[in-house]
Order: C-alpha cells, then sequence, then structure tokens
C-alpha cells in the first residue's frame, strides 16, 4: 500500500520535468524577441544594442537555451517563475493572485455538475429506457456538442439581457458566480449523468444487489447502502478528468464574464507575447491538474479497495 | 469539458474488443438500422456539401457591405439578417462552414496519419522506442488539449496557420495510444505469427495484415475527434487565436456577434447553431458507428 503510493507519487516527477520542458521548450521555439517586446512596451523606442543587452541580461536571456531551462525549472520549484515582460512583476505574484478566483468558478462549476449529474444520472438508471432516460441521452448528447463559449452567450441572453436577473460580467456576490458557473458546469454534467447511469446500471446487476433485494431489505436502503456506495465509485474519478478541462475552459469562460483569473491572464498573455506568463500558466495548471489526479488515485485506492495495486491506473484523457 | 463526452479508455478497449469479434461485413447493415447514426451521417452530409458548395449558392458576397442595412433581423432578402457592417449574416455562414469544417477534416486526417505512424512504431518496435515515445504520449495526455494547444498557438501566434500547426501537435496522441493498442492486440493474433514466420519483412507485415485490421476502430475515433476539433478550433478561432477578422470562421463570426448581443442577437445565434449542429452530426454518427461495432454495448 505504502509502496504504491510512493510510485505513484513518484511518477509525479517525470511527468511534471515533462510538462516544464514542454512549457520551456515551446517559448524557446517561439518567434520574436522578447526582450525586443519588452523594451518597445516599457520605453516605446527601438532599443540600441546596449540596452538590449541590459534587459537580456535582466531576464536571464544571455544564458545558454539549457542553462536557462535548468534555473528556470530550479526557480519554479522555489515558487519563482520570472519576471512578466509586461508589467515586471514577478509571475508567480500574478498567477497567485488571480488563482483563487479561478478555484472558486472551479469549484462552483463543479457543484453546478454533480448536482445535476449525479441525481439525474441515478435516476435515468433506475427507469432505464423510460422517456426520462431517453431525454438525458439527448441533452448529454447536446452537452457534448455545445461550444460553451456559446453556451456562455445564451445563458446572458437570457439572464442578463432578457430577464435582467443576474450580472453577466465581473467577480462581486455570489450572484456573479451563477452564469460562468452554469456554463462550465453544465458540459460537464452531461458526462456525469451518463457515467452515473452505466455506473448504477451495472452495480445494480450484481449478485449482492439481488441478494440484498432477496433478503428483504427497502429498495430505498438497497439503493444507498449497495448501489451508490459501488456505483459512485467511477464518478469521483471522473472529476478528477474534468477539473482538468475546468481549468482550460474556464480561460474561454473567464474571458467571457470578465471573470479575473489565471485563464483570463494567460489568454492576455498570449496577445501580448508575454511568454513567461504563459510558461508560468501552463506549469501551475499542469501541477494542480497532476496533483489533482494524484489525490483522485488516492481516493480511489480508500473507496474501493479491490483495486489490485500491482499495476498503477493510469489518468485517462482525452 | 463538453468534450470528454464519452469516456475514451473505455471506447477504446470496447472498439479493440470489438474488432476481434465481428467481421466487418455486418458493420453497413447495423449502421443502417441505427437512426441517431443516419440522422449523424445526415447533418454531416448537409455540413459538407455547404462547405464545399457553399461560395457558390451564397446569395451575397460575404464581405460586402451595406452601412444602410445594419444589424437587420431575419427577412425575406436576408434570411438570416444582417450584421454589423451590413453583410449578409447567411453568404458569410456559408462561407465559414469552408474554413470551419475543412480546418476540422485536414487537422483531423493530419493527426490520424501521425498517431497511426506513432502508434504503429511504437506497437511494433516495443523496448526503448515504445517506452520512449510512450512518454511522450504520457506527458502529453497529462494536460488538457485545449489548454495546450492554447499555451502553443499563444507562442506561434495568433493566425490560422499557426492555429491548426497547434492543434495538430497536441491532439495526435489520442490516435497514438488508439493504434498502438490494436497493433499489441493484433501482433499476437494467428495470421500475423504465420506471416511473420513466412519470413515476411516487419514493414509488409504491418501494412498487409496489421493496419488493415484496424480501419474500423480508427474510424470511429477520428469521427468523434473530428467534432471535437470543430469545438476546438472554433472556440481557440473564437479567441481570436485562429482566423482573423474580416474572413468569416464559425467560432470568429462569433467572437465578432458577441459585441452586439444586446441590439442583435441573431449574429451569434447562427453561427452558434451551425458549430453545434455540425459537432452533434458527428457525435451522433461517432456513437453510432461504435454501437454497431460492439455488441457489448447496452
Amino acid at each position: 500500500m505504502l509502496s504504491y503510493i510512493a510510485r505513484r507519487i513518484a511518477y509525479l516527477v517525470p511527468t511534471w520535468l515533462g510538462i516544464t520542458l514542454l512549457a520551456f521548450v515551446l517559448s524557446a521555439l517561439a518567434p520574436g524577441d522578447p526582450a525586443r517586446t519588452y523594451f518597445l512596451r516599457a520605453h516605446g523606442r527601438q532599443p540600441s544594442q546596449a540596452e538590449l543587452a541590459i534587459v537580456r541580461e535582466r531576464f536571464g536571456l544571455d544564458k545558454p537555451v539549457a542553462e536557462r531551462y535548468l534555473a528556470w525549472v530550479w526557480g519554479a520549484l522555489r515558487g519563482d517563475l520570472g519576471l512578466s515582460y509586461s508589467t515586471g512583476r514577478p509571475v508567480t505574484e500574478e498567477l497567485l493572485r488571480r488563482l483563487p478566483a479561478t478555484l472558486q468558478l472551479a469549484a462552483a462549476a463543479t457543484a453546478v455538475t454533480l448536482a445535476i449529474g449525479v441525481p439525474v444520472g441515478i435516476v435515468a438508471a433506475l427507469k432505464r429506457n423510460s422517456l426520462i432516460d431517453q431525454v438525458t441521452r439527448g441533452a448529454a448528447m447536446l452537452g457534448a456538442s455545445i461550444p460553451s463559449f456559446w453556451l456562455a452567450y445564451l445563458l446572458i441572453i437570457l439572464f442578463s439581457v432578457k430577464l435582467g436577473l443576474l450580472p453577466a460580467l465581473g467577480r462581486g456576490g455570489p450572484e456573479h458566480l451563477i452564469l460562468p458557473a452554469l456554463t462550465l458546469g453544465l458540459g460537464d454534467a452531461a458526462v456525469i449523468t451518463r457515467l452515473t447511469r452505466s455506473s448504477v446500471l451495472a452495480v445494480l446487476q450484481q449478485d449482492y444487489v439481488t441478494v440484498a433485494r432477496a433478503k428483504g431489505l427497502p429498495a430505498r436502503e438497497v439503493l444507498i447502502r449497495h448501489v451508490l456506495r459501488n456505483a459512485l465509485i467511477p464518478t469521483v474519478t471522473q472529476l478528477g478528468v474534468l477539473f482538468g478541462f475546468l481549468i482550460a475552459y474556464s480561460a474561454v469562460v473567464e474571458v467571457i464574464f470578465v471573470w479575473p483569473g489565471m485563464g483570463r491572464l494567460a489568454v492576455r498573455a498570449i496577445f501580448q507575447r508575454d511568454y513567461n506568463v504563459i510558461q508560468g500558466f501552463v506549469v501551475l495548471a499542469g501541477t494542480v491538474f497532476v496533483l489533482i489526479n494524484l489525490v483522485v488515485d488516492l481516493l480511489y485506492l480508500w473507496l474501493d479497495p479491490r483495486v489490485t495495486l500491482g499495476q498503477s491506473r493510469r489518468v485517462e484523457m482525452a | 469539458m463538453a468534450e470528454s463526452a464519452l469516456d475514451l479508455a473505455e471506447q477504446q478497449r470496447r472498439l479493440a474488443r470489438a474488432e476481434v469479434l465481428l467481421p466487418r461485413r455486418s458493420l453497413t447493415r447495423r449502421l443502417a438500422r441505427d437512426k441517431t447514426a443516419l440522422a449523424g451521417l445526415v447533418i454531416l452530409l448537409v455540413a459538407f456539401s455547404m462547405a464545399l458548395l457553399g461560395p457558390h449558392i451564397a446569395p451575397y458576397d460575404p464581405d460586402a457591405q451595406n452601412v444602410l442595412n445594419r444589424y437587420a433581423g431575419p427577412s425575406a432578402e436576408h434570411l438570416l439578417g444582417t450584421d454589423n457592417l451590413g453583410r449578409d449574416e447567411l453568404s458569410r455562414l456559408l462561407h465559414g462552414a469552408r474554413i470551419s469544417l475543412l480546418s476540422a477534416l485536414a487537422v483531423g486526417i493530419a493527426i490520424m496519419l501521425i498517431g497511426i505512424v506513432i502508434g504503429t512504431i511504437a506497437g511494433l518496435a516495443g523496448g526503448f522506442v515504445d517506452g520512449l515515445l510512450m512518454r511522450i504520449v504520457d506527458v502529453l495526455l497529462a494536460f488538457p488539449s485545449l489548454l495546450l494547444a492554447l499555451a502553443v498557438t499563444g507562442m506561434l501566434g495568433p493566425g490560422l496557420l499557426h492555429l491548426l500547426v497547434a492543434v495538430t501537435a497536441v491532439w495526435w496522441v489520442e490516435y497514438a495510444r488508439l493504434m498502438r493498442g490494436l497493433v499489441l492486440s493484433v501482433k499476437e493474433r494467428p495470421f500475423v505469427e504465420s506471416a511473420r514466420a513466412l519470413g515476411l519483412p516487419p514493414r509488409l507485415v504491418a501494412l498487409r495484415h496489421v493496419i488493415p485490421n484496424m480501419i474500423s476502430p480508427v474510424v470511429v475515433l477520428g469521427t468523434l475527434l473530428t467534432g471535437r476539433l470543430l469545438l476546438a478550433l472554433s472556440t481557440l478561432s473564437f479567441l481570436g487565436l485562429g482566423v482573423q477578422p474580416p474572413t468569416p470562421e464559425w467560432g470568429a463570426m462569433l467572437s465578432e456577434g458577441a459585441a452586439f448581443l444586446a441590439r442583435a442577437p441573431h449574429l451569434m445565434l447562427f453561427p452558434g447553431l451551425a458549430i453545434t449542429i455540425t459537432a452533434l452530426g458527428f457525435n451522433l454518427l461517432g456513437d453510432g458507428l461504435r454501437d454497431a461495432l460492439d455488441p457489448t454495448v447496452q
């Protein structure tokens, strides 16, 4: 057990290093000279050679690529992701300042996903092939096909423009959270509904459920004690995967709702060619994602003692 | 989020199994009986005819502006209304179909080829090569593809070509893993072993015996992935990373229209519907194909 956990944690190291390498290589290959861009933005004119050299030294751009990578990884481990080319402030500070807003949004979206996906999935399984099952099947298919940015605008048109019930932009009271969280959560709710449905169906066919029924346990008890306890394990696992998508799509949703999170910062950095910020965002998002998958894996181990420890359960991603 | 609708790993396992269980001949018959798959096929046929014929059947020049007739709602003259510059929305949508769909299709084919080559090499070679390739795949899979594509496009700079390169560079991994799994399962089957025993060179074993047995699972994954690519490409174009205005592309049109959503909601409605319906077509067809291939599905 302990050795499995240790191995699972050790497995993180190459993955994390791979993510840093990827982020770094991307920006090393990127066209354009960040030092020149920075100087232009800061001073509004072309730099002289001497001035360029000073900027390069300040951002560490004068060293060979390999050395820069090692220095950057070492820095990243200590929480130093370099300076933003557009503000000159530390990237870590810029990202961490916006992390709470992104996590708040992700948590609210997850709540929406679970609140809709789990009960609807259970009902669809219990009333298999009924009208409600057909409707959820259609809704899930639609949920997989609708672009989240469009859903965002549909919600804005309905709830902000037409009904005037909810604010469309910015972060403030809980009412600001509703539309972005719905946008992010509804798509995932479709996934969780289908997953919950199929795992409940699978558990319903197990012998122990038949036994529980045969010994006269009320249907409600059977459902709660035997079916749900086992059927919700895959749902928990899937949440870890979905969280990664939440972070990815939060970039889109944050831009639309002017939500002051990391994703919006990253999109802005793209247009400003602020490589250090993009790099930092990739590494921070990657780290959060990898850690959440670790937690989910360990949770899985705890929830389902039958898991074979011999072979590590790989994170399946779309 | 939305794009992970179906647990891909589970699908791939089912596909690998189905391929073993079913002769390919019955596929068309099973598919013809599946109404949802047929609906998907019809949607896609309509969408692709729009992409091919769009510029020829568009009633107006998609870039022709008319300042006297801006933000007009749907009418007999302009079936889907006009936009903020008085351009005909239907004509722009028809022209946009070509860019949106052909981009998704082009990337879909590119990642299929890359994935097939890399997955087959990994599966056949085994050992160190396999280990190295699969580590790369693991790292890329350890990350939401959209986020990675966003970062790659960010580094390359906005533009359609850069966007296509970025999405291709990121999305091939799923194919590679599917292919490797298929190769490993087919490799051990008797007809492959006997071809080998007969002394056929590995290249020919792959070409004649291994690859033909993998066509159906690859087609299913391809259908589902192309739908997701359409969504991803339009999302990134919406953010301004792909096609630049005034070129009509569904995601970019939506982004332009969004600025006027209170005044002319139809500018957002129609491109969004076009994307959703087409993506639905891919998902319906992909799902139907998968069910037709896999008799064990509930």
